[in-house]
């Protein structure tokens, strides 16, 4: 019998620090309570009880930037909501992600002119990018996933 | 009560305002009335009092920019024409009024009478057209933009307006493009 196995019907579960911080994160990853256009309406509708977002401890939007761990930019950034947007990302607390959701967010989508800011990258910078126009709740709950990923993967050497 | 019936607008303007009266268009089935810009005030008072007509409701005020390498004025008599579309509520009668405004000499903006006074809605439809195609409505209360960020430049539905600032991005200029576009660091 193994000392694994032993601990183990003790009810002990040996780990990282990295990987047990990381797993607590990805638990609770709180988004901020917006959306900019149409996209928020299926961003609802993935917090709905149909696709349950609460599944991955998301169920709660802050309407506070203080008290939330994600941005999920639901919809196109005209160039006069930029600054909020941008205003809002820094008053979040670190650690923070940002999800831009959909076509608009992600490049501009098909609002190729001078009032939309052609990706919310251009002013914060984004972890996932989700296409679709709008993305089904199916595929923002895929971004959140890979979100997921992302953050399960970080070091602790790299924080600051 | 008796209400006087309701009377032709065109004619009356004619008779009442003769010096301001240019020409009148007639197109599926709507008015255009044309008349001199310096002049708007008072006709707009006229056509909102006078027994007959009492156009007391304005629905819309719309700016064209007719821009000569773009299709041109032809046989208009200046580059932005302002229209002014009203309803008498009263007798269930609309009118367009036109006025037509160049730009000066030296490149300043076109200059309209502001008809706030005469119909208070104005004020908005007025910083909307102000916004967006670059005329000063004179007398309006608020000359503040309307639409666009307060620091903007530059009128967007003008003609020679930029539609955008970056190109359709396909995988044959993408590496073009990312050159120069801005990413937002932490």
């Amino acid at each position: 019998m193994g000392v694994t196995q032993k601990l183990g019907d003790l009810g002990v579960v040996t780990t990282t620090l990295e990987t047990a911080i990381n797993w607590a994160r990805t638990g609770a990853t709180w988004p901020l309570l917006f959306g900019l256009a149409c996209c928020a309406i299926e961003y609802m509708s993935t917090q709905g009880g149909r696709y349950d977002l609460a599944r991955f401890g998301m169920e709660l939007n802050r309407a506070s930037p203080r008290q939330a761990d994600l941005m999920i930019v639901a919809g196109r950034v005209t160039r006069k909501m930029a600054p909020v947007v941008r205003n809002l990302y820094d008053q979040m607390a670190n650690p923070k992600w940002v999800i831009a959701m959909g076509d608009c967010a992600s490049c501009g989508g098909v609002y190729n002119n001078y009032a939309v800011v052609q990706g919310v990258d251009e002013i914060i910078p984004v972890d996932v990018y989700v296409a679709g126009c709008p993305p089904r709740p199916e595929q923002l709950i895929h971004g959140i996933l890979t979100l997921h990923e992302k953050i399960m993967g970080e070091r602790i050497k790299d924080w600051a | 009560m008796q209400i006087k019936p309701a009377i032709n607008p065109v004619e009356a303007v004619k008779a009442a305002l003769p010096s301001a009266f240019i020409t009148v268009v007639e197109f599926a089935g709507e008015t255009t009335l044309v008349v001199e810009a310096a002049q708007l005030v008072a006709v707009s008072l006229y056509l909102r009092n006078t027994a007959g007509l009492i156009y007391n409701f304005l629905s819309d005020i719309s700016a064209v920019d007719y821009y000569e390498p773009t299709g041109g004025i032809g046989d208009r008599p200046a580059r932005f024409g302002v229209s002014y579309h009203i309803y008498s509520m009263l007798y269930n009668n609309r009118l367009r009024v036109k006025v037509y405004v160049d730009e000066g000499d030296d490149g300043s903006k076109p200059v309209v009478p502001s008809v706030v006074s005469v119909w208070p809605a104005a004020n908005w439809l007025e910083r909307e057209a102000s916004d967006m195609m670059g005329i000063v409505f004179e007398g309006n209360p608020d000359q503040r933009r309307l639409l666009m960020p307060d620091d903007w430049q530059g009128h967007p539905h003008r003609r020679d307006y930029p539609l955008g600032y970056e190109t359709v991005q396909f995988s044959f200029n993408v590496e073009e493009i990312m050159k120069h576009k801005p990413v937002a660091k932490e």
